[in-house]
């Protein structure tokens, strides 16, 4: 074996940053595993308004290395790896990575979600083409064209609301007629000019040589099936919980999420989940970092109590 | 250790297209944060492939030309050349054992 801990944090979103900088604070040997930038979902947020202490709102990027900063600051460890495994039988539980093994005695994880695909034809063979799941990364590709944004939740709203700067027309479809979305983003999008709505209406399949041309949809109410000519098509459909290496081995609710009581508790003593990827969470940043406190709190309980 | 080299429009060709190796672009610009996710992610693999692959970066804000000949409309992509074609193409964020598969096919 390999490097040994007291806690590992799985997923350096903001559950995971806040439970890290708690767990540092608490002096336990922590190890955070990050497969891609600290910060998590967010980072590709162009502007989060709805977490106190920034009244004009602060990028999703630079709220993310600000976490990442507080934590590192009492000594969190983070590593770059992808988890391909956990073994939680025994009382010391065992990280799997593509870069080694890790122990410890309590575990918390905290991989959050990442966007669900629509599974529609086409949907894979444009991406990249005109098919994307990052309004703030590819935007800039659509200058003076017309696109689609896919969804009618926050996500959705937030990304057709950031596209009406370079697309000149950016068209909504929703499967139902009515958001899902806040009021306030209702509203601003609503009274954006170059912001289209297709109510009751779902892509059936995306079409194009090479890059991405026409959407086909249908009505669900009608039944009625259309055509729309796009050069590109945001997705933005959910978000689905990255737990796919935990199948067997923690209670997963139907969708995928990790089962959890009020305590953040797993079925399994000793690991803990928070965040975007236990069951029940309302996947705002706000209530992930208080499931991280909430976790490394009572990580910090039961690593005392087995010593 | 080696690192991406800056490729821009008016290198593209001799640094990319004439390399004797296999080479790999990252079509990337600054505000994508998967862009800086997945960059260090392709500096390991730089100096893990030294001599056997090229590696470079291009910046597609400051280089719209490379970016549309090669119909690129989603960041961070990874192009990967072989005799001056682009042989596979890997969109988003990706963990490192996915990309050595890619760069070791090609080798292969």
């Amino acid at each position: 074996m390999d490097d040994s801990y007291q806690l590992i944090i799985i997923g350096g979103g903001p559950a995971g940053l806040t439970a890290g900088m708690y767990a540092a604070r608490s002096r336990l040997s922590t190890l955070l595993v990050e497969r891609g930038l600290p910060g998590g979902q967010i980072v590709n947020a162009e502007l989060v308004e709805n977490y106190p202490g920034f009244p004009e709102g602060i990028s999703g990027a630079e709220l993310g290395s600000l976490m990442e900063q507080q934590a590192r600051r009492y000594g969190l460890e983070i590593a770059m790896a992808e988890v391909e495994g956990v073994d939680v039988t025994g009382e010391q539980k065992t990280v799997r990575t593509g870069e080694g093994h890790y122990g410890a005695t309590a575990l918390i994880i905290a991989g959050g979600s990442e966007y669900s695909k629509l599974g529609v034809p086409g949907e894979d063979e444009l991406r990249g083409r005109g098919v994307s799941y990052c309004a703030t990364c590819d935007g800039a590709f659509f200058r003076d064209q017309t696109i689609a944004v896919i969804g009618g939740g926050n996500v959705a709203l937030n990304d057709a609301i950031f596209l009406t700067r370079f697309a000149s027309k950016v068209i909504v479809v929703h499967r139902r007629n009515e958001l899902r979305a806040t009021k306030i983003l209702q509203e601003r999008a609503f009274n954006q000019p170059k912001i289209e709505f297709l109510w009751d209406t779902v892509l059936k399949s995306i079409e194009g040589e090479g890059q991405v041309k026409l959407l086909r949809l249908q009505n669900v109410k009608t039944s009625v099936e259309s055509s729309l000519e796009v050069s590109g098509v945001f997705i933005a459909v959910g978000l689905k919980p990255n737990t796919g290496y935990l199948g067997g081995v923690l209670a997963l609710s139907p969708e995928g999420f990790i089962v959890v009581n009020e305590q953040m508790e797993t079925g399994v003593p000793g690991v803990f989940a928070a965040g975007d990827i236990r069951c029940g969470s309302p996947q705002q940043i706000s209530s992930a970092v208080g499931d991280g406190a909430v976790a490394a709190i009572n990580a910090e309980k039961y690593i005392s109590s087995i010593l | 250790m080696a690192e991406p080299q800056h490729v821009d429009d008016s290198s593209f060709n001799q640094v990319v297209i004439e390399a004797e190796t296999p080479f790999l672009v990252d079509f990337w610009a600054p505000w994508c944060s998967p862009c800086r996710a997945i960059a260090p992610i392709v500096e390991e693999l730089a100096g893990e492939y030294e001599g056997k692959i090229g590696f470079g970066k291009v910046n597609v804000d400051e280089n719209p030309k490379s970016a549309t000949e090669y119909g690129i409309r989603s960041i961070p992509t990874l192009l990967l050349f072989k005799d001056g074609k682009p042989m596979t193409q890997i969109v988003g964020l990706r963990s490192k054992a996915d990309l050595k598969k890619h760069l070791d096919s090609t080798l292969n």
